[in-house]
């Protein structure tokens, strides 16, 4: 693909996936903030696919999309008792006011700092095999502890609802 | 050919497959069910009423367009986007022919059902912004059931790509030309079976269609998450539907079958007939999914639920190991 298509499919993605974060801040609606969130996965999975990397990106359409927002957007749903509770108004906290400015100086400052440190792009690109073998042997590790984590999150939602039964 | 008009064709090319075969699947779907039923289906309009699903879709394109009060208008909207747009996706990696697809992608297999898992969003979506209880319920049990099943979906043709040892569609077409001691196809559908029961329970179920469709059930929620939708809104959603049919079929001709090629039949006759083979194939998969649909009766959400995370997930994982050391003992150093 030539530079100049790579660079408006960049500019898009990027406006959708930026944009889409302040969409899903600044609605007061808890739905619209799940399909917000959804659009800016969708847009993330195409700036992974503009950089090369099929197989990340059909991954984070297939958990992200389909998987994690299907999964918000049922517990929203059958957590809320009524229709209009979806609706909510904007509640402004110092707590929350000092988070955001102590996270926007942190990523400032290591932008500013280490911005330029960009890798190198390989020039041929890797393909799936290539990833999955280097998944399973130089990264097996982290893989295996990654995987754990999730088993264990997975472990403590099932005692977690089992725990109401005995009541 | 132009520069700009070279890749926009395919795409257009998908979306007329995918319109006629909607047009197509109504009126199989009335004839095959009508048979099933000692019916005749439709008669009236041309002979043996072909041009029955003509005149349908003009009567829907011409149909006022109701929006209900109280919807939410830009999710009600969207929706039917957000259900058609994956549909018309899912296309880009079926391999009609050796030469004849959209695009060759060394991780077709995924893709295909990463873009399908998108659909159950825009049905929640539909359903939701209807601001109707039939339709959220219908919307939140058709994602219920999608989420449920794209897991031993997924595990289903793992050990396919697993004896291949790729993804790419065509690759895994390659891998099983030829026969077996001279007359068994070397078919995936033969050397695992246990995948292809699963496949077809799970794909069922994908597709909402009957014993599995608890989303649409008219007995109970009226039309499901679709209910408060009308012209050609509900027309992208039905559309949707039959194009996922046809994708999931396809999908199975492709994975179990042997996608275009046929066995004892030489190449040079083969080339020029590979996407007719391939498209009949797939019809004869969507044929047996009418068949399923007409025979059997619907069964309870809970037994379903049941079924996809007690039995078949269990049951894919432990077949999955077992290919896996199957296949690491005959082959060590990988198959492919």
């Amino acid at each position: 693909m030539s530079e100049s298509v790579n660079g408006v499919a960049f500019v898009i993605l990027a406006f959708a996936s930026i944009g889409g974060a302040v969409g899903m801040l600044t609605t007061r609606n808890i739905i619209h903030a799940a399909f917000w969130l959804l659009e800016v996965m969708v847009a993330v999975g195409g700036l992974y696919l503009l950089l090369s990397a099929e197989f990340l990106a059909v991954v984070q359409i297939l958990i992200y999309a389909g998987a994690v927002s299907v999964l918000m957007l049922f517990v929203i749903m059958l957590t809320l008792r009524r229709r209009e509770d979806s609706v909510r108004p904007v509640e402004v906290s110092i707590g929350g006011g000092i988070l955001v400015a102590v996270f926007g100086t942190v990523m400032y400052v290591a932008i500013a700092r280490y911005g330029d440190r960009v890798g190198e792009m390989p020039i041929v690109v890797p393909d799936t095999a290539a990833l999955g073998e280097l998944l399973f042997t130089q990264w097996a590790l982290p893989f295996e502890v990654a995987s754990l984590v999730l088993l264990v999150a997975l472990v403590g939602a099932v005692w977690w609802s089992r725990e109401g039964d005995d009541r | 050919m132009s520069q700009v008009l070279a890749p926009i064709l395919p795409v257009l090319a998908a979306i007329g497959l995918m319109l006629a075969n909607g047009v197509v699947l109504i009126y199989m779907l009335r004839k095959v069910l009508g048979h099933l039923h000692l019916r005749l289906g439709p008669v009236h309009v041309g002979p043996k009423g072909v041009v029955q699903t003509t005149a349908d879709v003009l009567k829907l394109l011409s149909k006022e367009d109701v929006k209900p009060n109280g919807v939410d208008r830009w999710m009600y909207v969207l929706a039917p986007v957000i259900v058609f747009v994956p549909s018309l996706m899912a296309y880009a990696a079926l391999p009609f022919s050796e030469t004849l697809r959209i695009t060759r992608l060394d991780t077709g297999l995924l893709y295909t059902f990463a873009v399908l898992s998108v659909v159950p969003l825009g049905v929640i979506m539909a359903g939701w912004s209807s601001a109707n209880k039939y339709a959220l319920i219908g919307a939140l049990r058709a994602a219920a059931q999608q989420v449920a099943y794209e897991v031993p979906l997924l595990l289903s043709v793992l050990p396919v790509v697993m004896i291949v040892g790729s993804m790419d569609l065509a690759e895994i077409v390659a891998f099983q030309t030829g026969v077996w001691l001279g007359v068994v196809p070397r078919w995936f559908v033969v050397l695992l079976i246990p995948s292809f029961v699963i496949f077809m329970i799970a794909a069922l179920c994908e597709l909402n269609q009957t014993p599995f469709d608890m989303s649409e059930a008219e007995s109970e929620l009226v039309s499901g998450f679709a209910t408060e939708y009308s012209s050609m809104k509900f027309g992208l959603i039905f559309l949707s539907e039959f194009s996922n049919s046809f994708v999931i079929s396809a999908l199975a001709v492709t994975l179990f079958f042997g996608g275009w090629t046929l066995p004892f039949v030489p190449d040079s006759v083969l080339a020029p007939i590979a996407p007719v083979v391939f498209v009949l194939k797939t019809y004869i998969g969507i044929f047996v999914f009418m068949w399923i649909r007409g025979t059997l009766p619907r069964v309870r959400i809970d037994h379903l639920m049941n079924l996809g995370w007690k039995w078949l997930i269990p049951i894919s994982l432990a077949w999955l190991m077992l290919v896996g050391v199957v296949v690491k003992l005959v082959a060590p150093g990988g198959v492919a």
